[in-house]
């Protein structure tokens, strides 16, 4: 009896598998219906949602949300107050691509021409495991590091340079009361946090030159720095693009670690999420969001004319 | 003899890219059938049209006087070898032998001896427990020729089967294909770009240009009397004869084709400009020009060889000079 | 220059790179022990085993821990169902919208988390859906999609074509075709994109915050300890088991897939 059934259920199967092999179309709409609808509309609807806000506006008195096309919104961005953290943002991404870039480059470069065999799989695993570890608790190691009574601080006094740190935090903007709460912690901590985003995509690059090419450059009389300058460097930059488009969007966009690490000066993740919180100026907030979207889309175009999505 | 395989009006087109265009076909039961062409030229989709891997645009399809339309490929009667073989990577090779049998829901102990009887087959017994990987290219392709056999296929359809193996294996399997073809009486159809390969093994040659069939006939027929320039110059590498030349010649304006063995040096003849000058082994290969017209000598061993830059005069006997239908 | 050494100044920067990596992530260890437990003083006045048997008697951080697990089983599971469709539709056929899928199930992890958050949201609070477990997962699974895409597609890549065609070929239809001849192709890829996309999961925060009502999962536990230090000694700990707990499944994701096109981790 069982195998009747079995009969019957393998019938069945095997006449939508027929009909699907003569609607070829009809699979992959059936394949891709899902995902489309999952994200499609529990995604996208979102984020239109929240865009199609920022048109709107919110009446200073009453704080209540006014459902009028406007541009008013987007021109409270421009506010002397909100501007600056706009620039703040932007100027604190672009620093801490530049440093990633600069200590991630030797990382990826020798892990990809250098590093064979164990110590291979040593260095994968020694950018895999900072990128996947927890965000929060990569944050918090920070706040332990940089705490007054923590490491460094203590390195410092150790080594008798306590004035040399003093003399730095004195220094205005990137200063402050201690390292915790210093712009300067805020970048060492997105340093640490985004940086293995960056070494990935580059070894990728450099890992893609293939070794005959610098063979070739060494048998044209290249000596290796020069090798280095005019076939390595240029080969591997889509590959420091890429890593840059992590970098700077991942910087532009989080609103923990300038939270839990830094002065009281708001970058916009921050206004983003104090405006929609407790301030309750939705339109605001969604137009604050729009600020990064339109960063990035402007970043990722230049990107792509630089041919960085085939190292992504 | 009953039609194995039977193309009516069938074209494949992709947008404006016309793979196949307007076939027409038939292939005989128990025939070993060449589709012969360049790359492109729409010998491999043909294959796959049978197969059922690809669907026509127009025009109707017979495998076995049933019609093809509509019929997936799991429910024709024929199997495939692929260029790439296809073997399952994560089975061994008496499962992947045993794969289709498997999905007929032939009991194990049957399928696996029915495999192994396969794998003798070609040479392969012993081999059953090993992984795809571990083989050379040459056992592989034993491995998908004995997947695809052991389902007892009333037609083969073979796809460049040799084309990733080195001379001396190509020429050995050559052999062997043709043998199991004679002692198995089933239908191959076998698509080569290597015109010695399909010349030399099949009872028939179709030969493909741009989605169309230029010309089908006997391996001779194909070799000695070309219908069209293409034809010549591809399956025999023929020195082609313009009609304009042949105008001159022969008194009649079609294209011409002379093999480059029947040119030899003469007294009379054309009077040619040598180009270049090869050594084969067997045999040396003088290019030059007459006029304007390319043509290509081959001299046997021992002649004596012209020099590049030399005017020397070519002829050729009168019958082997094969003249093309006109345009 | 494979066969060259390299020069020492590389060696120290490429050292000096890793060590600024992994030496804050180390710190957390040993922080896991110290007795001082009301500032985060260095060195350990000294070493203690007793925070482990306190953080164990705490049911804050059990429910907590509960809920992530939930929540990352499930967002997992429906990442996977999703990923892999998504995958075998993109690999399947050229078909005209193959740039704008990818680039949808890439959207949610490229755009800030914030954006990703506050959407939903306020696209909560519109449709009036009530915050709960599942508006957790709904997020959660949303960004989980690509980790598994982007480990399956490649694979797919791999094992359509002549296989699926030579499959057919041998009697087999399409259900029988996936059952025999890709989902073993693609396990392993499934699995580590699982794992994964589990990890991810586990760890994400930023639009946790904006999809959670009352509940906490581990992650938002920690930002409150963060952010309003009360029990150190207890973050401490959990802090560790968290970096150990997310360790395993990159450790196994990194082993299925060595050696084969996919790189584990591309995704995030």
């Amino acid at each position: 009896m069982s195998s009747s059934v079995d009969t019957q259920a393998r019938g069945f199967l095997t006449s939508l598998s027929d009909t699907l092999w003569r609607k070829p179309g009809l699979l992959v709409f059936l394949l891709i219906l899902p995902p489309a609808l999952w994200l499609g509309i529990i995604y996208l609807g979102s984020l239109f949602a929240l865009l199609a806000q920022s048109f709107f506006s919110i009446d200073e008195f009453t704080g209540i949300i006014q459902y009028e096309l406007t541009f008013k919104t987007y021109a409270e961005l421009f506010r002397p107050s909100n501007f600056d953290i706009i620039i703040r943002t932007v100027v604190m991404s672009a620093a801490v691509t530049i440093a990633a870039a600069i200590i991630g480059f030797p990382v990826a470069y020798y892990a990809a021409r250098y590093a064979r065999g164990k110590w291979k799989a040593l260095f994968y695993l020694g950018v895999m495991m900072p990128l996947w570890s927890s965000y929060l608790v990569k944050v918090y190691s920070w706040k332990l590091i940089l705490a007054k009574e923590g490491i460094l601080n203590w390195l410092f006094e150790t080594l008798h340079l306590g004035w040399l740190l003093n003399a730095y935090l004195s220094i205005p903007i990137i200063g402050g009361n201690s390292l915790s709460v210093s712009a300067t912690g805020t970048f060492l901590v997105f340093l640490y946090v985004w940086l293995p985003f960056m070494i990935l995509p580059v070894q990728a690059a450099l890992e893609r030159v293939p070794q005959s090419m610098l063979e070739a450059s060494g048998d044209l009389g290249a000596h290796p720095a020069q090798t280095f300058r005019h076939v390595l460097l240029p080969l591997a930059l889509p590959g420091v693009i890429a890593g840059s488009i992590f970098t700077f969007s991942l910087t532009l966009g989080d609103y923990i670690i300038p939270q839990i690490v830094g002065s009281s000066r708001r970058f916009i993740g921050q206004a983003v999420y104090a405006y929609q919180g407790t301030a309750g100026n939705i339109p605001l907030a969604a137009a604050f969001a729009v600020v990064p979207i339109l960063l990035m889309a402007v970043y990722l175009w230049i990107a792509k004319r630089q041919g960085a999505f085939d190292a992504l | 003899m009953t039609s194995a395989i039977g193309f009516s009006g069938v074209s494949r087109h992709y947008g404006d890219v016309k793979a196949v265009d307007n076939l027409n076909l038939d292939i005989a039961e128990g025939e070993f059938f060449a589709m012969l062409g360049p790359s492109g030229s729409g010998k491999t989709t043909s294959l796959r049209l049978i197969a059922g891997f690809e669907r026509p645009t127009a025009g109707e399809i017979r495998i076995f006087g049933q019609v093809a339309q509509g019929i997936p490929p799991y429910k024709r009667n024929v199997n495939t070898v692929f260029q790439d073989y296809a073997l399952f990577p994560h089975l061994n090779v008496r499962d992947n032998v045993a794969y289709g049998l498997m999905i007929a829901g032939t009991p194990k102990r049957q399928r696996q001896k029915s495999a192994d009887e396969a794998l003798g087959m070609v040479a392969l017994g012993g081999y059953g427990d090993r992984k795809p990987s571990e083989l050379s290219g040459g056992q592989r392709q034993r491995v998908a020729l004995a997947r695809a056999l052991v389902n007892k296929p009333k037609a083969l359809l073979l796809d460049e089967p040799l084309g990733a193996l080195d001379l001396k294996l190509r020429e050995q399997m050559q052999e062997e294909l043709k043998t199991l073809q004679r002692s198995l009486g089933i239908t191959f159809i076998f698509v080569t770009h290597d015109q010695g390969e399909a010349l030399s093994m099949a009872d028939r040659v179709a030969v493909f240009n741009n989605g169309q069939i230029v010309q089908i006939g006997a391996p001779e027929d194909i070799y000695y009397r070309p219908k069209t320039p293409f034809v010549a110059d591809f399956v025999g590498s023929s020195n082609v004869l313009p009609p304009e030349f042949m105008n001159g010649l022969v008194g009649k304006s079609s294209y011409g084709a002379v093999r480059p063995e029947a040119v030899r040096l003469a007294e009379q003849g054309q009077s040619a400009l040598v180009r270049s000058v090869s050594f084969l082994g067997a045999a040396t290969r003088v290019t030059m020009d007459i006029g304007n017209v390319p043509m290509t000598m081959l001299m046997p061993k021992g002649a004596a060889v012209p020099k590049a830059g030399e005017t020397v005069t070519v002829d050729w006997a009168a019958e082997d000079l094969h003249v093309m239908a006109p345009a | 220059m494979h066969s060259d050494r390299a020069p020492l100044g590389l060696k120290l920067a490429a050292a000096f790179g890793l060590a600024f990596m992994h030496l804050p992530i180390l710190l957390i260890f040993v922080y896991a022990f110290t007795t001082e437990d009301k500032s985060y003083q260095w060195p350990p006045p000294g070493f203690t085993l007793k925070w482990f048997a306190v953080t164990w008697e705490r049911p804050d951080v059990w429910e907590a821990m509960q809920l992530s697990l939930k929540v990352a089983s499930i967002s997992t599971v429906i990442a996977l169902v999703l990923g892999t469709l998504c995958a075998a539709a993109v690999s399947r056929t050229r078909f005209f919208g193959r740039e704008v899928i990818s680039l949808l199930v890439i959207l949610p992890i490229a755009l800030p988390g914030i954006i990703t958050g506050i959407s939903l949201r306020s696209a909560f609070n519109l449709a009036d859906i009530p915050f709960s477990f599942w508006t957790i997962v709904l997020g959660h699974a949303t960004f989980c999609v690509v980790v598994v895409y982007n480990n399956a597609v490649a694979r797919f890549r791999r094992v359509s074509g002549s296989l699926i065609e030579a499959s057919m070929d041998l009697g087999a239809n399409s259900f029988q075709t996936f059952r025999y001849i890709i989902l073993p192709n693609i396990s392993t890829a499934l699995l580590a994109g699982g794992m994964l996309a589990f990890a991810l999961s586990f760890d994400e925060v930023i639009v946790t915050t904006f999809t959670a009502g009352q509940q906490q999962t581990l992650p938002i536990w920690m930002l409150e300890e963060l952010v309003r230090p009360r029990e150190r000694p207890v973050t401490n700990v959990v802090a560790m088991v968290v970096v150990l707990v997310t360790f395993l499944p990159i450790l196994g994701a990194y082993y299925l897939t060595r050696g084969t096109d996919t790189v584990a981790g591309q995704g995030k």
